[in-house]
């Protein structure tokens, strides 16, 4: 713990200043849950860029007598239908999912950002127009607007991504105009524009840097929806074409051997299980976090 | 004070919060029966935080880390917190500092009066209702039946101040702690509340513990004043003698620095005799004519009512003009308007012989660099994540003055002005004090060398001492660099001392406009003879008055 203290972003300095203005505001105390949340995520990342730490199996490579093995010592996950390791497949795997998984929040983050900020900055009829077109995204569900966009765009993993990111736009894009309207009639941007600033100066160099601290909690809360829905669509078969092993697929390819292999399915549904978990909970410490320094 | 049996005995207190050091450090005093108390002193001297031990609220991580408090010969650091209750509202009364926070928003009044009641068995269930219109009869609310019938948002600050003086004396306590209960009302509801107030805790015998800031306050309404300096005691006594004589330097200091109306007009007539030698000067800066402002307020039908209408006035150059009145009187609208931060509904403004009503985009920017604003709240004003030295310069950037060589001296040269050592400029607004922070802002509008600077409340979110050295700041600044001053206050003494001319406006006209001399010594205004005589303090040097409170 103490090692982690000192590394960890999430470690707050211990706060001593009196305060007499209300109740106390300190800042809430490192979580164990946090702890290990931080941990599951740093392990699927370095599992994403760098597979080979965790294995030394070929996760397509395929070796028929050995197949649909029970989780051992020697394969941790047990192996599929063809023989193969399916825990070297589920640390490959997580290099598409998380990716994909990242390329869409961060498509979301910075359209919706973008969106959001014209709204708020503009204001009038723009906002209306703009905050009207919001609300009938967030009126379609996620998953069928990303269906439709997958559709129109064709499969792949890249494609996943951008259908996952536009169903998530919306959100950022009506936190970031709140945020922004809080901050654009605030004091100092009022003096900044009667000091005679320019709107792009008071846009960049004030409300900018005030509006992004809420909306970058909801990019790591945002994370781990992304991944679920990442891997539903792959589970549907709309991500890459086997053999490359992806979470969700992984999970539909179990699907048939359910009755005498459930682990094909259980090991790689739990990962993405304690992966979606571990965001979330990184996300809520964050947002706890920000609160608590306001 | 030689009375044998003090109503409340406190002995070598001493507060902390966290682990940090001592807020309160070792303070003792009595409050005798029948006995009105002021503990005076300026943020951070550990007044609230006294007041909130004896009522037994410190707020957060506070705790008593010495001494005693004894209430009626009972030793309330060692009362449990439902023994504390009992005695809380029944024998020990608050009257809070905030009206607008202190009343549940969601409860009508009447209820929130019976609840108290009830919870020490003053009444029943029926005859609560009654005795809640009761206690807002005496606390002087017109129409008590209709008033606990209310919420609190339909009152207005002052009518919610006098329901929380009726809460706080519906038990008949022997002890009323007031927390600064006036300094969030206008000048003419505070005296108003606080005659009130001496006359009902003279009526019923209370004894009052009276916290405030406000030196003039505490000598007009105590018998006795008790003044504190970071979690001490500096001097304690008489309050006519302390005000007069004061003994301790802190007091003598804060005595001198607080303004009055007196050492106003002294400075009147100084500026007045200089006015005379300099002669009228030729130019004004700005002018404006029948200014007319009207808020549309979306689906309400009927007459509107205008926030300021038909003012005008001219600023002349070199000036300072200041608009005077109470909140809702439309002074800061005006100001903004000048500022062209709200656009009139009719009426002209020019700067600089330039019409800059109608003004929009790059050309109201241009105008900008002749006219800068240092707003009320200096928390507020600047932004949190820039350093000292972007904040000063940013005017700088916005019209590219100079090379980058040349803002970063002007941003020294500007911060040595405002008395600033150099050493601020890498360091966060975060890290600098109120007044420190009211140095940056002036520091900046005067960074382009404005002909005109608008001062929304300068001083009113500082200490009376940082007041008083803002204050002399400005005027030195205003004879070195020749700027003009628009200045917005509530408060009539700071007014006095700083104005060449005074506008005193009411329910958004302007009453009364003419040379500060002629304005506060003889107003023609009913309304300005109104807010001249409630200004706290003038009638101390009546060596009569602190034994006839009220």
């Amino acid at each position: 713990m103490t090692s982690l203290r000192a590394t960890d972003p999430l470690v707050e300095p211990a706060v001593a200043t009196p305060d007499v203005t209300g109740p106390s505001r300190r800042m809430p105390r490192i979580q164990p849950t946090v702890v290990m949340s931080v941990l599951v995520l740093a392990a699927a990342l370095v599992a994403a860029f760098a597979p080979g730490v965790f294995t030394s199996y070929d996760p397509v490579a395929a070796i028929p007598a050995d197949r649909l093995t029970p989780p051992s010592a020697e394969h941790w996950f047990g192996t599929d239908y063809l023989g193969r390791d399916l825990f070297s497949r589920t640390v490959y795997g997580s290099a598409l999912s998380l990716q994909a998984a990242l390329v869409a929040v961060v498509f979301a983050l910075v359209t919706g950002s973008a969106i959001g900020l014209l709204a708020g900055f503009v204001g009038g009829a723009v906002e209306s127009i703009v905050m009207r077109l919001v609300d009938v995204l967030l009126a379609i569900p996620g998953i069928l607007l990303s269906l439709a966009v997958i559709i129109v765009l064709g499969f792949g993993t890249v494609n996943v991504a951008i259908a996952v990111g536009v169903a998530a736009i919306a959100g950022f894009a009506r936190l970031m105009r709140a945020e922004v309207i809080q901050v654009r009639t605030s004091v100092f941007v009022e003096a900044a524009r009667a000091s005679g600033a320019r709107w792009y100066r008071v846009l960049f160099r004030h409300v900018l840097p005030h509006s992004t601290g809420a909306v970058l909690v909801l990019a790591t809360l945002e994370f781990g929806t992304a991944v679920l829905s990442v891997s539903a669509l792959s589970f549907l078969g709309f991500g890459a074409p086997p053999p490359t092993p992806e979470w969700g697929s992984l999970i539909a390819e179990g699907r048939s051997y359910l009755a005498t292999s459930p682990w094909l399915t259980a090991l790689p549904g739990l990962v993405v299980v304690a992966v979606v978990l571990s965001a979330n909970r990184l996300g809520r410490a964050a947002g706890v976090r920000r609160k608590a320094k306001r | 004070m030689s009375d044998p049996t003090p109503l409340l005995r406190v002995r070598d207190l001493r507060i902390a919060y966290g682990s940090a050091a001592d807020a309160v450090r070792g303070v003792s005093f009595d409050v005798h029966p029948g006995e009105i108390v002021a503990v005076v002193g300026e943020s951070g001297s550990g007044k609230t935080t006294t007041a909130q031990a004896v009522i037994g609220l410190l707020a957060g991580e506070g705790r008593i880390t010495g001494g005693s408090i004894e209430f009626e010969g009972r030793d309330l650091a060692s009362l449990s917190d439902r023994e504390f209750r009992s005695l809380r509202g029944a024998r020990i009364g608050l009257v809070p500092q905030d009206p607008t926070v202190s009343l549940d928003p969601v409860m009508r009044i009447g209820p929130q009066i019976e609840e108290s009641l009830r919870i020490h068995g003053r009444a029943d269930r029926r005859a609560a209702a009654q005795q809640a219109v009761e206690v807002l009869r005496r606390a002087g609310l017109t129409e008590p039946e209709q008033r606990a019938r209310q919420f609190p948002h339909e009152l207005s600050g002052g009518m919610r101040q006098r329901v929380l003086i009726g809460m706080a004396l519906a038990c008949s306590p022997s002890l009323v702690i007031a927390d600064e209960p006036t300094s969030a009302l206008d000048v003419t509801v505070q005296k108003r509340i606080l005659d009130h107030l001496g006359d009902l805790v003279r009526e019923s015998g209370s004894s009052v513990l009276f916290i405030t800031h406000d030196l003039a306050v505490a000598a007009e309404r105590a018998d006795r004043v008790i003044v504190m300096r970071r979690g001490e005691i500096v001097e304690t006594g008489d309050a006519a003698t302390v005000f007069r004589a004061p003994e301790h330097e802190y007091t003598r200091h804060l005595v001198d620095v607080a303004p009055t109306l007196q050492s106003g007009t002294a400075r009147m007539r100084e500026r007045l005799a200089r006015m005379a030698d300099v002669g009228e000067p030729a130019t004004a800066v700005v002018v404006a004519e029948a200014l007319t402002k009207v808020f549309a307020v979306r689906g309400r039908r009927g007459p509107v009512i205008p926030s300021v209408a038909d003012v005008g006035f001219v600023i002349p150059a070199g000036r300072t003009v200041s608009l005077v009145g109470e909140s809702g009187s439309g002074k800061t609208t005006t100001a903004r308007m000048v500022l062209r931060l709200e656009t009139p509904t009719s009426g002209t403004i020019s700067v600089g012989g330039t019409d800059i009503t109608r003004l929009r985009g790059e050309r109201l920017r241009e105008v900008r660099r002749e006219m800068q604003v240092v707003h009320q709240n200096p928390y507020a004003s600047l932004d949190p994540r820039m350093t000292i030295e972007d904040i000063v310069r940013e005017p700088l950037d916005s019209f590219g003055v100079g090379s980058r060589q040349e803002r970063r001296t002007r941003v020294a040269e500007l911060l040595d002005a405002v008395a600033l050592p150099e050493a601020f400029a890498s360091r966060k607004a975060a890290e600098l004090s109120g007044g420190q922070r009211q140095r940056v802002a002036i520091a900046r509008a005067l960074a382009l060398k404005p002909r005109l600077v608008v001062l929304d409340e300068p001083v009113s979110a500082l200490d009376v001492s940082v007041q008083a050295q803002i204050l002399e700041l400005l005027a030195e600044l205003q004879r070195s660099s020749g700027v003009a001053y628009l200045f917005i206050s509530h408060d009539l003494a700071v007014v006095a001392e700083i104005s060449d001319f005074v506008g005193v406006m009411s329910g958004g006209r302007l009453v009364e406009f003419g040379r500060a001399a002629d304005v506060f010594l003889e107003p023609q205004h009913p309304y300005t003879r109104q807010l001249l005589a409630a200004i706290p303090g003038q009638h101390v040097t009546d060596p009569r008055l602190p034994s006839s409170v009220g």
